[in-house]
């Protein structure tokens, strides 16, 4: 049976009628084309479909959509613009994080929640904060450096 | 060395704003109307006979638009290997074959409405099967007796090569320069072992995903994540039997391939669906079919044997290898090709041997993989060394410098064996290995650790470093070409058109660098067009280490011949010779007079005002030599003899790739492969049950290494200066993966007295040989 929800997505508010066993994950992609969500695995192993449900990173692939009625949801493309891109997007770019970019919305995602909770993290809560976003191509070295100079520029870190 | 504007300095990546933005980019980010769904149907059995299947309740179900299965498609046998044709892979594979080779092999593809429906409707395919017997172990695939899983009549090379594969035997070459004998009996000491590695997944976080449909005059468009457009067109040409030119592929952003996307694994089933249902159809491999259903690391056996002398002197070097390539053989013969031609270059030794065999068994078919074979052979290499070093009682540091080649040196593996077959000579005209090793070990503090760990502390717990040097070739001489394409705008800006398929790496920004250093302006007046068979011209692809160095002379003989054109105009407009005047920062100079002209004048003087015509220009580059690339690693490990666990802790690798042409990206490739390399040698690993059916298809099972599991990783770029290469540079995509096997392998050794022959080092392996060790 189909069901209604109303949910808040990237500040707009929205409503969607949607199946009980409907993915996140699609409805963003698919329903709403917000397609920088990715899909990597569909097991919640990867966190390349990384949003945020009220600020908290979340597993779209495991995510069902009937639970985000009456929620805000994030994605990446719901942080910054090419005019205002966020310090994160910013820093990700300066410091050579994306390759090939398919795991940095996740990634920018988990840092995102990191940054706001915790303003200076050392680098091993860096590293736990972004434990589920696999990335292939980087090693993650260049990522964690943006991660870093996005806390400073955002006012948490001391040069 | 020459200092440049643009090269040589880090300028953001072209497409990095874009992709931190989430935009959509990549092959699965655009939605079509009525477009359908594709599912496959897979293979459970290892090896059987299809006797039938009836599709009849499958086709009946509504939602459902075509099913392909052996019996409605034409049999056309090629090589899904996205390779220069004609390829050297044989050619033992159909769309679909009334005849499955691995577990998860295909038998069926659906196109459907919906995915729900595609996976439903796979159920209701009934396939009767002919259970055959199956071969796992590549050491028995040639027994006589073993099962012959390319038994088809059809299967064959297009050159003139060894293939025999009613005995399995896919690939066999074998060579032999100096006399490998001599060279024994002039040994003070001689080493043989056994070495295996083990199979490995690209693992790229993007899956394989193709997206085909018509255009408005009715041609089919393939949007496809692939590193070889020009190869994914003429072989999908070839497999629907239609001409070229109905056919445009397009490569957009592509989320990582490492050799995995070199490869047409989807996109002939993608297309015929499309063809078959008129209508748009989309197939994007699950995580768990790039497990089964994708390709891997070629598995490797391999006997080494060396001789060598107390003074150092490598007298002689034989590998024996023997190749794995599973079900099919894309890739097979090059792969084990590059265990010498790419791979033992390296080493100044006069005798060398090689014997090598590429064998089917009903396993996951291998493919193309970052280091492409190199990394294989540089396994046991890298271990004998080490070995050999300790036998003589040198230290490893002064015994790779000893015994690797230096700039203006040659080897006579460079004229006996090329990946595809016969050589080229040359001369290695650039190589600041020397001075990686030095650095390298300097920064890594090889000296004092060594001789700290030989004292090892109390308790379980032990301490060891370990090093290896590796070269990898770029390009295949004489076979890989590669274009590019631009014109000038109004505004002085560029469109810059290129072959080459950037799959994540930063190709297509190095590039864009290479023509604003050659025309003197800045990165942002060039606007990279990638990749587009319609559009773009010719390029081989994104593989062996070629575009930096190969599409990079392609641009840069473009930016030239531009160049001359812009010259032209100006000395016409100045009136003053062209011999006076000189490009500098968007403007013709005279060097004479000082008058100067702005490119924007220039072009609109060419478009506008005067013999009017098109500034642009076109430019092709074949590689003729195989620029080399070197590294020196250092790896530092802790191994815990109670848990068998090992860690590294520290990493170092200095790196000659010649110039590097955007020192980040360039870093940011030395990183991903060293991680790559360091979680292949100790978590990644398959598990295979006596049925051939892999049993961890997820990154839950099969562990790849995320943030928290890496070491400290420090990379040092040693430039040198490669005089064929654009503003010196060489390759760097594929060499650094090539030394975590033996650099850790030697570090455990240093740590705990044991070697390690076989790959990965687990601790169920590494506890097993330290029982065998305390057992002797
Ligand atoms: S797609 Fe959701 S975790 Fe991988
Ligand atoms: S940048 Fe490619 S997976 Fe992270």
């Amino acid at each position: 049976m189909k069901k209604e929800i109303e949910f808040t997505i990237n500040g707009k508010s929205r409503k969607l009628t949607v199946k009980p066993n409907e993915l996140l994950l699609n409805v963003i992609r698919e329903d709403l084309g917000l397609t920088g969500t990715k899909y990597g695995c569909g097991t919640g192993e990867c966190g390349a479909c990384t949003v945020l449900i009220d600020e908290e990173p979340v597993l779209s692939c495991l995510t069902l959509a009937i639970t985000v009625d009456k929620k805000k949801v994030t994605t990446i493309e719901g942080i910054g613009t090419d005019e205002n891109p966020h310090p994160l997007q910013q820093a990700f770019v300066e410091t050579g994080a994306v390759q090939c970019g398919f795991c940095t919305p996740g990634m920018i995602l988990s840092a995102k929640t990191l940054l706001d909770k915790n303003p200076n993290p050392t680098e091993d809560e860096i590293k736990r904060a972004i434990e589920g976003n696999l990335c292939r191509c980087t090693g993650y070295i260049k990522i964690i450096e943006a991660i870093k100079l996005a806390s400073v520029r955002m006012g948490g870190r001391r040069k | 060395m020459r200092e440049f504007k643009v090269v040589g300095k880090s300028v953001p990546k072209v497409d990095a704003f874009p992709l931190a933005l989430g935009k959509p980019l990549f092959a699965d980010d655009i939605e079509l109307k009525g477009m359908l769904h594709a599912k496959i149907l897979w293979s459970p059995h290892a090896h059987a006979r299809i006797k039938n299947i009836d599709t009849g309740k499958t086709e009946a179900l509504p939602g459902v638009h075509a099913v392909l299965c052996y019996k409605n498609v034409p049999r056309v046998v090629h090589t899904s290997a996205g390779q220069s044709w004609p390829e050297p892979s044989p050619y033992d594979i159909v769309m679909f074959d009334n005849k499955v080779r691995h577990v998860g092999d295909r038998v069926a593809a659906i196109a459907a409405e919906t995915e729900e429906i595609a996976e439903k409707a796979l159920k209701l395919i009934k396939v009767e099967y002919e259970l055959l017997p199956a071969v796992f172990d590549p050491e028995q695939a040639m027994d006589e007796g073993a099962p012959v899983i390319h038994d088809e009549p059809d299967c064959k090379y297009l050159i003139p090569v060894f293939y025999d594969p009613k005995h399995n035997h896919c690939a066999h070459i074998d060579l032999e320069v100096g006399d490998f004998e001599q060279g024994m009996k002039e040994a003070d000491f001689v080493i043989e072992h056994k070495f295996k590695t083990h199979h490995e997944q690209h693992c790229s976080i993007e899956p394989h995903t193709c997206i085909c449909y018509f255009d408005h005059a009715g041609r089919l468009v393939i949007r496809t994540s692939t590193q070889v457009p020009f190869h994914v067109r003429r072989i999908v040409a070839q497999c629907l039997q239609v001409p070229e030119r109905m056919i445009r592929v397009i490569k957009p952003r592509i989320g990582g391939g490492f050799g995995g996307k070199q490869e047409v694994l989807i996109d002939d089933v993608c297309a015929m669906l499309a063809m078959r249902t008129k209508r748009p159809v989309r197939l994007v491999y699950t995580r768990e079919e790039e497990f089964t259903s994708a390709r891997v690391r070629h598995p490797m056996v391999m006997w080494a044997k060396t001789g060598v002398r107390k003074d150092g002197t490598l007298t002689a070097i034989q590998l024996r290898v023997l190749s794995n390539a599973g079900a099919y053989g894309p890739h097979a013969m090059t792969v084990m090709n590059n265990t010498c031609a790419k791979a033992l270059p390296l080493f100044h030794c006069e005798n060398i041997k090689w014997i090598a065999d590429a064998v089917y068994t009903n396993l996951i078919p291998g493919g193309a993989y970052r280091g492409y074979g190199v990394t294989q052979a540089a396994f046991p290499m890298g271990v004998m060394m080490d070995e050999m070093a300790e036998t003589i009682g040198m230290d490893p540091v002064n015994f790779w410098k000893m015994n690797t080649i230096k700039k203006g040196e040659t080897s006579p593996i460079f004229k006996a064996l090329s990946e595809t077959g016969k050589g080229v000579e040359m001369i290695v005209e650039s190589c600041s290995l020397p001075e990686c090793i030095d650095r390298g070990a300097e920064i890594f503090g090889w000296r004092e650790k060594r001789e700290r760990f030989k004292n090892q502390p109390e308790g379980p717990v032990k301490y060891g470093v370990g090093m290896s040097c590796m070269v990898q070739g770029g390009t295949v001489p004489l076979i890989d070409m590669a274009s590019a394409f631009a014109k000038m705008n109004d505004d002085g800006s560029f469109n810059l058109l290129i072959g080459a398929a950037d799959l994540g790496t930063g190709a297509d920004t190095v590039l864009a660098q290479i023509f604003a250093e050659t025309l003197d302006i800045p990165v942002e007046d060039v606007i990279v067009y990638p990749s587009d068979t319609d559009i773009t011209p010719f390029d081989k692809g994104a593989y062996a280490s070629g575009t930096t160095y190969l599409s990079g002379m392609a641009v840069l003989k473009t930016a030239e011949k531009i160049k001359e054109q812009i010259l032209n105009v100006a000395a016409d407009m100045l009136g003053e010779p062209k011999e006076d005047l000189r490009i500098e920062n968007k403007a013709v100079i005279s060097s004479k007079s000082g008058k100067r002209v702005e490119f924007s004048q220039i072009v609109k003087r060419a478009l506008y005002i005067k013999d009017q015509f098109q500034i642009a220009a076109i430019a092709s580059e074949l590689s003729r030599l195989p620029p080399q690339s070197f590294a020196a690693h250092f790896a530092e490990v802790e191994v815990d003899t109670e848990t068998g666990q090992v860690k590294v802790l520290s990493y170092v690798a200095a790196v000659d790739c010649g110039t590097a042409v955007n020192p980040k990206l360039a870093e940011g490739q030395v990183e991903g492969a060293i991680l790559n390399g360091i979680s292949y040698a100790l978590t990644e690993e398959f598990f295979f049950d006596d049925k051939g059916r892999v049993l961890n298809p997820s990154f839950g099972d099969y562990k790849i290494f995320s943030a928290p599991d890496i070491p400290k990783i420090t990379t040092i770029l040693v430039p040198s200066y490669e005089p064929t290469g654009p503003y010196g540079a060489k390759t760097v995509g594929e060499v650094n993966i090539n030394g975590p096997l033996p650099a850790i392998s030697n570090a455990i050794y240093n740590a705990v007295g044991t070697r390690l022959y076989d790959t990965p080092f687990t601790s169920e392996r590494v506890l097993n040989v330290l029982k065998e060790k305390g057992a002797d």
